[in-house]
């Protein structure tokens, strides 16, 4: 039966996939005004397609298929410092939100640590975290390159403070959450601190944390793309605003499509992770 | 010059405040003599010498007194002999003479646009390499990013729109940073494009509530649309609006209807006539024919602590420049700068702009090989100029003392000095007359001048 679903499931998908793309290319190729008439041939000359064919400035399905299956086919070109390949503009995203959402890890898992198991400090900490945390990552892009100089490790310190607050919360809830019974076995089995934090906390807590990281990593990946376009230089955000600079749709397109399976990819990666600490209560 | 007099004479005084007595500090003097050292570089092996002697003789004797007892005592003659033994002039000389640039990898910015031609040809085209540099042009996302990547030393050298340095030197919206501009990089080569359904609408009488664009506050584009509007009795600030809009976002907004018109640089005039959304209303070589637009800037740290590398640049860019005049080379550069890596724009575009052979977007094809010029000079009247928009549009209130910041941030010494060494003629300093929208703009006279307008917020 279940196979049968997810067949049925598969089906539906494709189908829907191909209603969407059948309507996207209708719709590109009766949106275009109608071509100018008669227009001097030395004049059309110096115009684009879309003065003199009347052509849709948005692509169709087709012109996207063929720009990813150029870009797929060289992926890792580098013909000088603003114009390299997508697989190297991804890679240095990738590398950016990577390191700072690892910063933003060995920070908030220690920390959500300290706030779980101790009332005090999670009282204490309480008003800074909630003033913090609803700011956009963006708004502290001015006052990073102000402070650090240096637009890469701002960009990087952007994502270390958008993706700390999910992960810290998060563990500081699954800290506290552990349940008594446990922790009173453990007393009375005369367990010390640190081997109660490793043996029973930090298992119990796992799927927790785990959920906090995988809505931190969704974030990194959202403000990258931001952050590179505001900054420029490499990755794939600057890649959109250099696309867009061209006024090219199509590459966009490609990129937002690219943004949007790489994004997948990393959340998939985090699922599978939870997935293997879950336990059944 | 100091050092170029013989260290060897008893009678002539060669230490003050600082070693040589000229200069305030130490630091500002060995920039002096290099400085100098590079003025000279196209002829006279033996000012080198004397340049090289000093600094040993200076080294030997820091006290000046100490310096010219000996030579009394011993006579040049036998002191010459005596140091050149012990020390190898002649070699030193060699060494001294090649002026090599300290730094060698540099990062220089430009936005996306022709003005930053001269900058990115260097590039493609070998200039940058040609005068002993590494350098990457990286392009930028906009204005402020420009400035602040400038700021903070990320790039050593960037494009700027011309009142960027004045604004940044005079801290007018942002810090007060001491910035140069050593060189124009491009006169005349922006418009104004009107979306096409006003066609009919030529005359900007007729432009109150429309909503214009310029790429920012502190741009040439903003001071001549508004010097425009105002001359056709048209209030800047409150019969029309003027927003600071990104380049490539003009004509994305113009296809939007959400702007009705642009000054701005090219080569987004032209994609707007390519893309069908707008055509040009008149260049803005029609305001005021060999405006300055953008501009080749950096700090005055970079050019007072690296001085080989700042001469070594600004002469690439100068070479780049008196390329870029000829018309028989635009078709080439057009080609070399069109790419994703440089502009990211088709190359009839671009050859367009750079020919001055284009579609006017009213079915038209005009000739006018003037449209975009290069010519590297940065008169300090054109500085003064921008400075009188600036207090016009009430952008900086109060007293300006205009000589003094026109002289600290537009090298015209500077640039002559290297224009001879590359072999071109610079223009006589002072001798620029400045004509805008037929009114002769007299740069002794600024306030008068601002006096003059009708239209104004002081």
């Amino acid at each position: 039966m279940t196979a049968s679903l997810n067949l049925r499931a598969i089906v539906l998908s494709l189908a829907i996939l191909f209603v969407f793309l059948a309507g996207w290319h209708v719709a590109v190729q009766s949106g275009g005004s109608a071509p100018a008439a008669n227009i001097d041939p030395e004049y059309a000359r110096l115009l684009g397609q879309q003065a003199t064919q009347g052509k849709s400035a948005m692509p169709g399905p087709l012109d996207v298929g063929k720009t990813i299956w150029g870009h797929l086919r060289d992926p890792f070109y580098d013909k000088g410092p603003n114009d390299k390949g997508l697989g190297v503009q991804l890679a240095y995203s990738l590398g950016r939100v990577l390191l700072g959402y690892f910063l933003a890890v060995l920070l908030a898992v220690p920390l959500g640590f300290l706030i779980g198991m101790s009332p005090l400090i999670s009282k204490a900490l309480d008003p800074f975290i909630q003033v913090l945390k609803p700011i956009s990552p963006l708004a502290w892009m001015p006052l990073a390159l102000y402070t650090i100089k240096d637009s890469g490790i701002s960009a990087i310190f952007v994502i270390f403070i958008c993706s700390v607050w999910p992960m810290l919360l998060n563990t500081a809830f699954g800290v506290s959450a552990v349940r008594k019974e446990w922790l009173n076995v453990a007393r009375t089995l005369e367990v010390g601190p640190v081997k109660r934090a490793f043996t029973i906390i930090l298992p119990a807590a796992a799927p927790t944390i785990l959920t906090g990281m995988r809505i931190s990593i969704g974030i990194a990946w959202l403000v990258i793309v931001a952050a590179e376009m505001l900054v420029g230089g490499t990755g794939i955000g600057y890649f959109v605003w250099n696309e867009w600079n061209n006024l090219s749709i199509t590459n966009v397109i490609v990129a937002i499509f690219v943004i949007g399976v790489m994004g997948m990819l990393l959340d998939q990666t985090l699922a599978r992770a939870q997935r293997a600490v879950t336990y059944p209560d | 010059m100091a050092m170029f007099k013989n260290p060897f004479d008893a009678g002539r005084r060669i230490t003050r405040g600082c070693d040589c007595g000229r200069h305030e500090s130490q630091s500002e003097h060995e920039r002096a003599i290099r400085a100098d050292a590079v003025e000279a570089s196209a002829s006279d092996e033996s000012r080198y010498q004397r340049v090289v002697e000093n600094a040993i003789i200076r080294a030997i004797f820091p006290q000046d007194a100490a310096r010219r007892l000996f030579l009394k005592t011993v006579g040049a003659s036998t002191a010459t002999a005596a140091i050149s033994s012990l020390f190898p002039i002649g070699f030193a000389t060699e060494v001294f003479a090649q002026a090599v640039p300290e730094k060698k990898d540099l990062k220089v910015g430009f936005i996306p646009i022709t003005c930053a031609t001269p900058i990115i040809m260097a590039s493609p085209l070998g200039f940058y390499t040609k005068h002993g540099l590494n350098v990457e042009v990286i392009k930028t996302a906009g204005w402020a990013v420009v400035r602040d990547k400038t700021i903070n030393k990320e790039y050593d050298a960037a494009h700027m729109l011309s009142p960027m340095p004045l604004a940044i030197s005079m801290g007018v919206g942002s810090n007060p940073i001491p910035y140069t501009m050593p060189a124009v990089e491009n006169i005349n080569g922006q418009a104004i494009t009107l979306a096409t359904k006003h066609k009919d609408r030529r005359d900007p009488k007729s432009w109150k509530g429309f909503k214009f664009a310029v790429p920012f506050d502190y741009s040439m584009h903003n001071y001549l649309l508004r010097y425009y509007l105002a001359e056709n009795g048209i209030d800047p600030d409150t019969d029309v609006q003027i927003r600071s809009v990104p380049p490539p976002e003009m004509v994305a907004n113009l296809r939007a209807d959400n702007i009705d018109g642009f000054l701005a640089p090219d080569p987004v005039n032209q994609r707007a006539v390519f893309d069908g959304v707008g055509f040009i209303h008149i260049l803005s070589k029609e305001i005021w024919d060999g405006h300055p637009c953008c501009a080749f800037a950096a700090s005055r740290e970079f050019v007072t602590q690296t001085p080989n590398t700042y001469a070594a640049l600004l002469k690439a860019i100068i070479d780049a420049t008196a390329y870029a005049t000829k018309d028989e080379n635009r078709k080439e550069i057009a080609a070399a700068i069109a790419p994703a890596n440089y502009l990211n724009q088709p190359v009839t575009v671009v050859e367009q702009v750079l020919t001055g052979t284009y579609a006017d977007g009213l079915g038209a094809i005009k000739r006018d090989p003037k449209r975009i010029d290069f010519d590297p000079f940065p008169w300090e009247g054109f500085a003064i100029w921008i400075l009188t928009q600036m207090k016009r549009w009430g952008q900086v209130k109060g007293e300006i003392d205009y000589k003094s910041v026109a002289n600290q941030v537009f090298l015209e010494t500077d640039t002559a000095r290297l224009m001879k060494e590359v072999g071109l003629t610079p223009p006589t300093s002072g001798s620029k007359t400045i004509v805008v929208m037929g009114k002769t703009f007299d740069s002794s006279k600024p306030e008068d001048y601002i006096k003059s307008f009708a239209i104004k917020r002081t």
